[in-house]
Formats: C-alpha cells, sequence, structure tokens
C-alpha cells in the first residue's frame, strides 16, 4: 500500500529509560517487553522498538552470536531503513551480543 | 510447565487486546505467553507488533482450524482496519489489457462464486525447531490452519482485465505498510501460470464467515498448496506484468537454495543460489499427544494429527512404534480436498507399561515422503521431517 496511508512520524519515539513509552505505534502490553539491564540498553530499545516490538530481540537469542549480530544490525539498516549511526550499531552490536548471544 | 499469569492488557490505540488468561495453552506450548488480539481467542505469542501469533496445537485437531484461533503473520506494523464499504481492488499493469477497478460488492456479484479447503502454512512453520536454530519468528508448529475459502477465481479477475501474452508475473499488494518508508512494503509476485490456476482465488469467506480483520479483510489471496507468504491479505492491487517483479519480499526474502527441494519452481525468480520457496512438502503434526505425556496401563488411547502436501493429496500415514523399523498404516479421516490436510488415527498400545516412542510420517499421492533429516538451509523453511513423541504408559 502506498505511502499515502501512511499515519504520521514515529519520531514521537521517547528514548528514556522506559522505552516503549513514547512509541506512536506501540501495541498495547508491548511495554512489559524490556530488554535485560546492561550498558547500551536504552540506545538498544530506542533504535531497535521503531519498527516491531522488542521481543524480536530475545526470541532469536538462541539463533545469535556476535557475527549473527552485526548481520542482523546491518540488515536492520540496509534492508529495512533503520536509521542507526555506525557509531550507535557498534554499542548496540557490544549489548545484543553480551545480553542475546545464545547460540552454541 | 504451563504459565499460569494472568495478563492484564490495556486497550492503547485500540489496537488489542482484552483481558485474557495465558495458561490454557495445549501441553507442548509449555513456557509460551498466551495474549488475545481483539476477536481472537488467546494465541500463543510470537510477537505483539507486528502481530505474530501461533495456533496452540489443541486448536489444530479439528478438521477446519476455527477463526478465531487461525494464527496471525504480518511483517509490517501499519495494519488499517478496511472498510468494507470503501474498498476497492485496482487490477492493472502493463499486461492488463482493460484496467478495472472493483468495489467488494462488484467482486462479490461480478464472477463465479467457489470454495476450496486448503492449508495454510507459513513458510517459516516450524523455525524454531530448528537446528542449527536460524533468525526470523520463532515459529513452534501452529503457524499453519486448514479452512474452507470461498471467494471467487483470480482467473476470472485477470481475464476481465485481458491478460496480454506477454504477461510474465501477478503482483499482489495489501493495505499493511512499513512504518518508515525506507522499510519496504510487503508486495509479492506469482508466475502468471499459477495466478492463472483455476484453484488460486481472491476469497472473502473463511469457513463460512466473512474473513476476519486478522486474516485479511475484506479480502485476501488464496494461494492453495503455496506457502502462506503468498497469501497477500487486505489485498488492494494486482498488477499484471511482462517482467519479473524485483521488490525485496521476492529478490531477497523468502528464498531457499536453488535445487535443495523438489517441487513447483518459480522460475522467472530463480538465480544460480536462490529461488523463492513455493510448494508445501509433505508434512504431518501429531495433534493429540506432546512428548512427556503420560497413558494408563490399558488405556485406550489414539494417536491422532494431520497430514498434507502442497496438493498432490495424502495417500497415507504410516505409524512406527519401534523408531522406525517397522511402519504400520494409521486410518485416514475423511478426505477434504487435495489441498486440506488429512486427519489420521492410530491405535496406541498400551498393554505394557514402559516408555512408548511413537514416529509418524506421511507419504502423498505423488510420491513423496517426509525425510528423516532437515535440508539446511539459512532461513529455516521447509521443516517436514519425520515426527515423534515420547510418551509414557504405567
Ligand atoms: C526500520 C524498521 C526496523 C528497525 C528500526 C529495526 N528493525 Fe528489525 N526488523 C524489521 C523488519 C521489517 C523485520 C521483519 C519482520 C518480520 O518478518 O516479522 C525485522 C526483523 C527483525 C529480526 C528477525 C530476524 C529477521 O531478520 O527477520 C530481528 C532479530 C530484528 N529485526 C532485530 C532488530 C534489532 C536488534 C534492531 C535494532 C538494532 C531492529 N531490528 C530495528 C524492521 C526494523
Amino acid at each position: 500500500m502506498k505511502a499515502a496511508r501512511r499515519r504520521a512520524p514515529l519520531l514521537l519515539l521517547s528514548l528514556a529509560p522506559a522505552g516503549a513509552c513514547g512509541l506512536l505505534w506501540a501495541a498495547a502490553g508491548e511495554e512489559a517487553v524490556r530488554l535485560k539491564d546492561a550498558p547500551g540498553r536504552d540506545l538498544t530499545t530506542g533504535r531497535c522498538i521503531l519498527c516491531h516490538s522488542l521481543e524480536y530481540i530475545p526470541s532469536n537469542a538462541p539463533a545469535m552470536n556476535r557475527a549473527a549480530w552485526q548481520k542482523s544490525i546491518q540488515k536492520m539498516k540496509e534492508r529495512f531503513g533503520a536509521p542507526i549511526t555506525d557509531e550507535e550499531a557498534k554499542q548496540i552490536l557490544d549489548y545484543l551480543d553480551g545480553s542475546y548471544s545464545g547460540k552454541s | 510447565m504451563v504459565t499460569r499469569r494472568e495478563l492484564l492488557l490495556g486497550t492503547a490505540g485500540g489496537w488489542l487486546l482484552q483481558r485474557v488468561r495465558a495458561g490454557e495453552a495445549a501441553l507442548s506450548d509449555a513456557a509460551d505467553t498466551l495474549t488475545a488480539l481483539a476477536g481472537k481467542k488467546p494465541l500463543i505469542r510470537r510477537a505483539f507488533r507486528p502481530p505474530n501469533f501461533e495456533t496452540p496445537l489443541a486448536d489444530l485437531a479439528a478438521p477446519f482450524t476455527r477463526n478465531d484461533a487461525f494464527f496471525v503473520r504480518y511483517h509490517l506494523a501499519v495494519i488499517p482496519r478496511v472498510d468494507p464499504g470503501t474498498w476497492r481492488l485496482q487490477i492493472a499493469g502493463a499486461s492488463a489489457q482493460h484496467p478495472l477497478t472493483l468495489s467488494l460488492r462488484e467482486l462479490r456479484s461480478g464472477f463465479e462464486q467457489v470454495s476450496v479447503a486448503a492449508v495454510n502454512q507459513c513458510a517459516g512453520n516450524r523455525r524454531g525447531l530448528f537446528t542449527p536454530r536460524v533468525p526470523g519468528v520463532q515459529w513452534g508448529s501452529g503457524a499453519m490452519g486448514n479452512a474452507l475459502w470461498r471467494g471467487v477465481r483470480l482467473r476470472d479477475v485477470l481475464h476481465r482485465a485481458g491478460v496480454a501474452p506477454d504477461a510474465l508475473e501477478v503482483v499482489f499488494d495489501g493495505a499493511d505498510s512499513p512504518i518508515l518508508p525506507a522499510t519496504p512494503d510487503f508486495l509479492k509476485s506469482l508466475p502468471v501460470e499459477r495466478a492463472l490456476d483455476e484453484n488460486t482465488l481472491i476469497a472473502f469467506e473463511m469457513n463460512g464467515q466473512p474473513l476476519p480483520h486478522w486474516n485479511g479483510a475484506p479480502a485476501r489471496l488464496v494461494v492453495p498448496g503455496w506457502v502462506g507468504t503468498y497469501w497477500v491479505k487486505h489485498l488492494t492491487a494486482i498488477r499484471i506484468e511482462p517482467k519479473a517483479f524485483d521488490g525485496f519480499w521476492m529478490k531477497a526474502a523468502y528464498r531457499v537454495p536453488t535445487g535443495a527441494f523438489p517441487g513447483s519452481r518459480f522460475t522467472t525468480q530463480e538465480n544460480a543460489e536462490t529461488t523463492p520457496v513455493t510448494e508445501l512438502m509433505v508434512n504431518s503434526l501429531i495433534t493429540s499427544h506432546v512428548s512427556g505425556a503420560r497413558l494408563r496401563r490399558g488405556e485406550r488411547a489414539e494417536l491422532a494429527g494431520q497430514a498434507w502436501d502442497g496438493g498432490a493429496g495424502i495417500e497415507g500415514v504410516e505409524v512406527s512404534a519401534d523408531r522406525g523399523q517397522s511402519w504400520r498404516d494409521a486410518a485416514l479421516q475423511r478426505d477434504l480436498g487435495r489441498f486440506a490436510w488429512r486427519g489420521f488415527r492410530f491405535a496406541l498400545d498400551t498393554s505394557r507399561a514402559g516408555p512408548l516412542e511413537m514416529a509418524v510420517r506421511a507419504r502423498s499421492r505423488g510420491g513423496a515422503k517426509q525425510p528423516d533429516t532437515l535440508t539446511p538451509n539459512p532461513s529455516g523453511y521447509h521443516d517436514n521431517i519425520v515426527q515423534s513423541v515420547s510418551l509414557e504408559v504405567g
């Protein structure tokens, strides 16, 4: 469906620690999904919650290691247009690898 | 363990939900959380947004999967509620000789209405069981269901628009869209031959009811025998084109290694490395029991479930109680059509106490059998390996 239908932007996003709260598109209930507490959590929440709820991160942990997260972040940026700077991507990668790399 | 948590979910945005109980899950759905979308019973939640909800095993036992239990799968999070009164379907494209626009009333009354019973299975069904694990929505076995779809033949609608001789693919767009314009919109294409197949429908009813919102109201594509990714929901536009469509969801997603799997090929989208995932592989699902279930000695018990394939139809289902050394035929239930699943039943021998390991293997009329090992592919598609459950008698 074309852009005309799309509702107004998103960047009403609050990057406050609570993350999900200011999100225009949040589905009811998803604010209960929180990422693990570690350095980089707030940045990761803020950048990764735009297009989908955060469950995509913990649910994929068993399939991920550092290289897989690197590829995933790159896919979100290059294929899906996630607005994430290279510097942020590095911090997000450290956070995701540290907290959600479950692949044995 | 079954989660007994009670979730109290708000109604922000009018989007989802109501008060639901987690815990009515089938045994296999152990740690899974159940959540209800508006109009749906509590389903296994894979993601709140976009909504990705899986049908619990117990709801897959019936011949037709109830509308309120049918799985929900979206890639993109902007999902308008379409008003059937103002909805229009546009049929155009470079190979459409007389482009046209139809209202729902015109669609319903202008073409012969037909029904087909067919399995709708997500390409990624069972991805969460794949080894090695691969990224994506971590589905269990419930990203599927069987329904009676009613609508009009896509072929009839395309012919009304005039299919030029150079037509190669037909492209479908639905009302859902991405949050950021930079994210590719969800469009899919079919080879023109598949689009013109008499079984491919534009459906507006499911199991005798209007399509539920979350399953594509007011009209969706039904492509019997092919994976769910082609069954575009909330259909808004159809384009008949003389060239291969090059959108992200065709060129970069939903692909398998070329030559790795049998079944229909989508040659205009194929390259030396990869090709689109197309037909469903022969498969089966035990719905009566999950591993760990206990049976009383001497109890009358039946192993039951469903078997399906990409449209040849199920010829037989075999059951083994000795780790595949010998197989015996299960009884087949009523034939609902070659695109539907076929129920099976097999009496369990509960005369001796001890472990009982039961394996099930389906065979299609095309001669295909479920394999014992997975064919590796990066997105975890086509997990149709022989399934077994470990039961305990005593
Ligand atoms: C611009 C939108 C956007 C942003 C921002 C975004 N994603 Fe995604 N992501 C998507 C889309 C679209 C999908 C596919 C969803 C589906 O198929 O269900 C996806 C899917 C995923 C998946 C499942 C695997 C896959 O590749 O399909 C993971 C894991 C994921 N995202 C992680 C992240 C992480 C981590 C971030 C933050 C660094 C992020 N996403 C930010 C759009 C986005």
